[in-house]
């Protein structure tokens, strides 16, 4: 029972942040915001059982990649004067985009349904234990080359860092 | 879950709490008297005998200076930094383990606030958001040089987890488990981590003396070059909450360096002389408060003993030495662990 509370105050503040995160006038606000509603997922992880998932979460997103957002945000210095002004069209034409889309998400879902609940669903499946050794047995390759795929983006960093290449 | 054990974890919650702040405050005491032993001073010796009183006067004249908040600063964040900065400090002592549990009038009391199965994990996330109050109070100074001092702590924390994380993922693959109660519990007498992982142990309290930001890589608060660092801007008790903090690190570090590579509660010979289990984990304890005493003076002499490194030095022996050192330690361990595998590849 207090989990279904749990679930509705995580998904409000979730989206509230969410919210908060597009209408943020101030980028380093917008940033922080985000790494609010990161740590409210990551509380629905934890409420699915799926605690490394939710451990990883926060030190992916949270720990490294927001830092690493904060820290651009931060040098770039943006403010008023610096800001692109884009014409009213632009503006307008993205609106109408951007509204077709949720249009055709919603419809999309609509009619999805709910997924029914697996008599003999494996609550423990999101423990660390289980999530490795399905990892490492049903799908091994596909994690193999998901990890050739982060050596490559390395590497590629790597050479783009690289003041000269002789 | 009883109300019974709800009112214990609540009563060891602010126990540990309290432990947390005083050995932090008499930290702030005994780099003081460890400074002026290595610099052949006396050291404060006004308030009380001894000067035992000295951090009580400290915290008196933090409370009463003046509260400045620059009017060109962005006031919310100014004021959330140094509160981020303590939270995340005193988050981390949630998951170590204190002390075997006890067994009064037949019910079990761990001495650890949670056993997460997640533990060493939870640790390292709550390491790596340790970034943000200095990250956040640096910029709402809205000084360059606050900014900088910023810029500089989040980036030496930055290379340093990685060295850190793979010397954690070394340890986690020996003791085959994320708890830190098990962990602690693998090493009874003298079947110490640090005799398994020795180069891993020396990066991990390397990377741990980056990540408090403690000499020799206290650069975010190079007073030669920056001031004041990150926290210039500050006054009053939000300096000592920053000041605070890194009080706090330096002992949380000191207990999980503890757990991690030196037994934590267990002492060699112990089990011998003793047989009662409650017994067992006062004195569990009291030694990991030994060890944590130990730790946190080694982090006040390499303080008062090495000089700061430069910037480019810094980076270096993060990126090149120490990533690299803690991939050869993993391969090492991994090497070990399939070693009958392997030789039974190669004599096939």
């Amino acid at each position: 029972m207090i989990t279904t509370y749990l679930f509705y105050l995580l998904a409000f503040l979730s989206i509230m942040f969410g919210l908060m995160v597009v209408f943020a006038k101030n980028p380093v606000h917008s940033v922080l915001y985000l790494v609010i509603t990161f740590f409210t997922i990551a509380g629905q992880y934890v409420l699915l059982n799926a605690q490394f998932l939710a451990a990883v979460h926060i030190i992916v997103y949270a720990g490294a990649i927001m830092v690493l957002f904060l820290f651009v945000i931060m040098l770039l210095n943006l403010n008023k004067e610096t800001e692109p002004h884009k014409s009213l069209w632009l503006k307008l034409s993205a609106t109408i985009a951007s509204g077709l889309l949720l249009v055709v998400l919603v419809g999309s879902l609509k009619n999805a349904g709910t997924i029914p609940h697996p008599a003999n669903f494996n609550t423990n499946i999101g423990l660390i234990e289980n999530l490795g050794k399905t990892l490492f047995n049903d799908f091994l390759l596909p994690f193999e080359v998901s990890s050739i795929l982060l050596l490559a983006a390395m590497v590629g960093a790597v050479m783009l860092g690289k003041k000269s290449i002789k | 879950m009883t109300l019974g054990f709800l009112i214990y974890k609540i009563i060891f919650v602010l126990i540990i709490f309290a432990i947390t702040l005083l050995v932090a405050t008499y930290s702030t005491y005994a780099e003081r008297k460890i400074a002026a032993f290595l610099q052949d001073r006396i050291g404060p010796d006004r308030a009380g005998p001894f000067g035992i009183l000295q951090p009580l006067a400290d915290a008196v004249k933090m409370f009463m200076k003046e509260e400045m908040i620059p009017s060109v600063s962005n006031r919310m964040l100014f004021i959330i930094g140094p509160g981020v900065c303590m939270l995340t400090a005193c988050m981390t002592g949630v998951v170590i383990p204190w002390g075997p549990a006890m067994n009064i009038g037949g019910k079990v009391y761990p001495l650890q606030i949670t056993d997460l199965n997640i533990g060493v994990l939870y640790l390292f996330g709550v390491v790596s958001l340790g970034v943000y109050g200095i990250m956040i109070g640096g910029w709402a100074s809205n000084n360059k040089f606050s900014l900088l001092g910023a810029i500089r702590a989040s980036s030496q924390m930055i290379s340093y987890e990685v060295a850190m994380g793979i010397s954690i993922i070394a340890l986690v693959m020996t003791t085959g488990t994320l708890s830190l109660g098990q962990i602690a519990a693998d090493q009874p007498g003298m079947h110490w981590n640090v005799f398994i992982q020795p180069l891993g142990f020396l990066i991990f309290i390397i990377c741990a003396f980056a990540e408090t930001n403690r000499a020799p890589f206290d650069l975010p608060e190079c007073e030669t070059e920056l001031v004041g660092g990150y926290h210039t801007e500050y006054s009053s008790m939000k300096l000592g909450f920053f000041l605070f903090a890194e009080y706090i690190n330096m002992f949380i570090s000191s207990a999980v360096i503890s757990t991690f590579y030196f037994g934590g509660y267990n002492m060699p010979f112990i089990a011998r002389f003793v047989h009662d289990p409650n017994w067992l984990a006062v004195l569990g304890f009291v030694f990991l408060f030994t060890k944590i005493s130990f730790f946190i003076f080694v982090f006040m002499w390499v303080r008062w003993t090495l000089p700061r490194f430069r910037y480019d030095q810094l980076m270096n022996l993060g990126w090149k030495i120490l990533i690299p050192l803690s991939i050869l330690n993993l391969l090492i361990t991994g090497g070990w662990m399939m070693r009958s595998e392997i030789l039974h590849f190669f004599i096939k």
